[in-house]
């Protein structure tokens, strides 16, 4: 950069600022794109480590992931089913992320609205399809939504370590799922695996018309959308954001802290139960151990990545998605372990918490440094 | 490199012409048993494949395969119960050409396995667990099972004559039919050397729950259980429990000896070499795959673990003659008079099941002597 830069002969989208207006927009935003991007990249090139040592090809191995995870439509579409319940198990982490909550039991809110879910499915049998439909998207984000909730009462009434307690509820819903699979709920058919009677074919959820993907995708990418305006875009969003920098300062403000809480981990639930009911409805047609999967442990990855951010959680559901899809391969042609997805996915994500600390630590990112060239470099 | 990992249409043409005309050639010319094209069989676990139990019994199945000439096998570890399964399959198909897939794990069956049996119908799959019926299910699905009761009552009768604080143990995963036979064969084993034996059992609730696994040992041996045995996907931590705590173990699924070879008494195993061995076989000779396939001990899909060190004279006379009498046919367990835990009459004099008996399959009581309860 040299002080030469003006505003003559330059495109005239940033108006009569120009070039300098143009790198402040993206210093301003590259930030958190180049540090995750970089994270990621070093997270690979540590396990590129790992598999040379154990006397495998890293080139073979990134290929083999490229292959099964996005190099062609079978692999893409494999890669985006396993990224649908990881969009909606992701927001049950970021939105409370918002208001400073680590909120790490999404795995319950998922069991216990897909046991809701197909409870109410089986009760309605013999409405119309659309009504059950509904009412099942309901029932699992109430049970969500409840479950979570009550993470954030107790967080903001009664000082319970919502990180704590969320885990440990998690094993309590799963154990509850299990209480009523095996028994009020129970199937008499399911002898050797116990489920909830079986959805009639009417009120399942089919596949987004020429993909073979179910549109759980589609809920969760709006659910995302959604999650995004909410937070960007309203007061409400507006008033977590601060009463997540600073409670005491929002509440000297005079905000609703408690309800907001409340309202947001119940809202974070709401989705994670939606995603139970999504998994009862396209995938398994009734509620039973398998709903118990870990997708509510992936989307806290995922939400990492995506430093909480709704829009970012897309690609990075994708991206995890993907990962997880090639696993099958890189354990098919390479004869490695499974494990080696998850020490993939370790790694990224030991190093993306690793990098938090470098955000505001590079001169380049500074928009000053690009609109202000009259500084000093070392004022910037 | 690029066209290693995806068969495009024209060589897959090609790949088949190849194959027909190699087929010609071979029936023309018959070169023994070997493959015309190259085969891919496909194995999927839902656990690890060294988890001394459940996936290892099918890995070691899958593995006697990888010999056969002409014959690729390929697998899948820790595939869960979930769209991962419909996918891995899907994979296993599209992108290595597999013609017959054996999804191992009981929940994979409705709706996955099923929904890939409608999707590729000129793919052939058999699930391990037995549900698979003619008047509902596609006729390229199928079903293999053993009868692994037999083997727990094999354990019954070492562990009767092992015991000498009469009480034995049983950790369990959850209350169902198949682990319920399991549970009251192994007592009743035991019975048959001294009535007056007893088996505490304790569920965990999980199919792979190891700090459960390890308490409900623990609590087993602190009650004065001396013999411990299990029925969860991998028995390992039961067995290095209990044999560190001082019981003497028998195993379940595979072979968990290595883990204690001091105490480990003997072990019902799966022998998935024979089952798999079979319908390749079959698939060489280009015969249909059965739909419906069964066996036990006398069938060779089920063995026991060798006879451990501490397995005394008579209990090994009895052991050997009780497997002689099963591999005769016709053995039953489960015979009256016998009643449940609770006092139901469960079998009436001169009432037998055997091994293949139907009513077995809706097992929900737990026999007399067995401490424990099924809800």
């Amino acid at each position: 950069m040299t002080d030469t830069v003006t505003g003559a002969g330059m495109p005239a989208l940033f108006g009569a600022r120009g070039y300098p207006a143009a790198l402040e927009w993206m210093a301003r935003r590259a930030e958190t794109f180049v540090i995750p991007l970089a994270a990621l990249i070093v997270g690979m090139a540590l396990l590129s480590l790992f598999i040379a040592l154990v006397g495998k090809s890293p080139v073979l191995l990134y290929e083999t992931m490229w292959r099964g995870g996005f190099g062609s439509w079978f692999s893409i579409q494999n890669s985006l089913s396993r990224a649908a319940p990881l969009l909606l198990a992701a927001l049950c982490v970021a939105l409370p992320a918002r208001l400073g909550l680590v909120v790490i039991g999404g795995e319950g809110a998922i069991v216990l609205g897909g046991v809701a879910a197909a409870a109410i499915g089986v009760a309605l049998s013999g409405a119309p399809s659309f009504i059950v439909i509904l009412a099942m998207g309901v029932a699992g984000m109430a049970a969500g939504g409840i479950w979570i909730g009550a993470v954030g009462a107790l967080r903001h009434y009664r000082a319970v370590n919502e990180t704590i307690s969320s885990l440990l509820m998690a094993y309590i819903a799963i154990a509850l799922m299990n209480q009523l699979v095996e028994g009020p709920l129970r199937d008499p058919a399911s002898l050797n695996k116990p489920s909830t009677q079986p959805l009639a074919d009417i009120y399942r959820i089919g596949n987004i018309p020429g993909m073979d993907v179910h549109w759980g995708l589609i809920v969760g990418v709006v659910a995302c959308l959604l999650s995004w305006v909410l937070i960007e875009k309203t007061r409400w969003g507006f008033a977590a954001r601060i009463a997540g920098g600073n409670v005491r300062a929002a509440q000297v403000q005079g905000l609703a802290v408690g309800p907001l809480i409340v309202g947001f981990t119940a809202l974070a639930g709401g989705f994670a139960g939606l995603a139970g009911m999504l998994e009862v409805a396209a995938v398994q047609g009734s509620a039973n151990a398998s709903l118990a999967a870990g997708y509510g442990y992936t989307g806290i990855l995922v939400a990492f990545l995506a430093r909480h951010n709704p829009l970012a959680i897309v690609p990075v559901a994708i991206l995890l998605g993907g990962i997880d899809a090639s696993g099958g391969l890189i354990q098919r042609r390479m004869d490695l372990p499974d494990a080696t997805v998850l020490v993939l996915q370790g790694m990224i994500f030991i190093v993306i918490l690793f990098s938090e600390t470098f955000y505001g630590r590079f001169k380049a990112f500074n928009p000053d440094l690009w609109t202000r060239p009259d500084l000093p470099r070392g004022a910037a | 490199m690029t066209d290693r990992f995806m068969l495009s249409r024209r060589q897959l043409l090609k790949t088949s012409a190849a194959g027909a005309a190699l087929g010609l050639a071979s029936a023309a010319f018959p070169i023994g048993k070997a493959f015309a094209a190259a085969t891919t069989v496909g194995f999927i676990y839902v656990g690890p494949k060294d988890d001394y139990g459940y996936n290892q019994a099918h890995a070691e199945g899958a593995a006697a395969l990888k010999s056969i000439e002409g014959l690729t096998v390929v697998e899948e570890e820790n595939v869960p119960e979930t769209v991962d399964v419909q996918k891995t399959m899907e994979s296993m198909i599209n992108l290595d050409g597999a013609s017959l897939i054996f999804p191992t794990s009981f929940g994979y069956f409705d709706p996955h396995m099923l929904a890939m049996c409608k999707k590729f119908p000129d793919v052939q799959f058999r699930h391990c667990g037995g549900m698979w019926d003619k008047a509902k299910h596609p006729m390229n699905a199928g079903s293999y099972f053993g009868y692994i009761g037999m083997g727990q009552y094999l354990n019954g009768v070492v562990a009767g004559h092992t015991s000498k604080t009469k009480k034995l143990g049983f950790v369990a995963a959850k209350p169902i039919p198949q682990v319920l036979l399991n549970i009251n064969s192994f007592l009743l084993g035991a019975r048959s050397v001294d009535p007056s034996i007893t088996c505490q059992v304790i569920f965990t609730g999980e199919w792979s729950l190891a700090v459960k696994e390890a308490e409900a040992t623990n609590a087993l041996v602190d009650q004065g259980a001396d013999v411990i045995t299990s029925h969860v996907d991998s028995p390992k931590v039961v067995v290095e429990t209990a044999a560190g705590r001082g019981a003497f173990v028998c195993g379940y699924h595979a072979n968990q000896s290595p883990l204690a070879p001091e105490k480990y008494l003997t072990g019902a195993e799966w022998n998935w070499a024979k089952v798999y061995k079979m319908f390749v076989a079959d698939l060489v000779a280009g015969t249909p795959l059965p739909n419906f396939t069964r066996g036990g001990l006398a069938d060779g899909f089920v063995k026991m673990s060798p006879l451990g060190p501490a397995v005394g004279e008579p209990a090994r006379k009895q052991f050997d003659a009780t497997l002689a009498e099963m591999m005769k046919g016709g053995f039953a367990v489960i015979k009256g008079p016998l009643k449940s835990n609770k006092g139901a009459v469960v079998a009436t004099a001169g009432q037998a099941f055997p091994e293949a008996a139907i009513e077995l399959e809706s097992m929900d009581y737990l026999v007399e002597g067995v401490v424990g309860s099924t809800a």
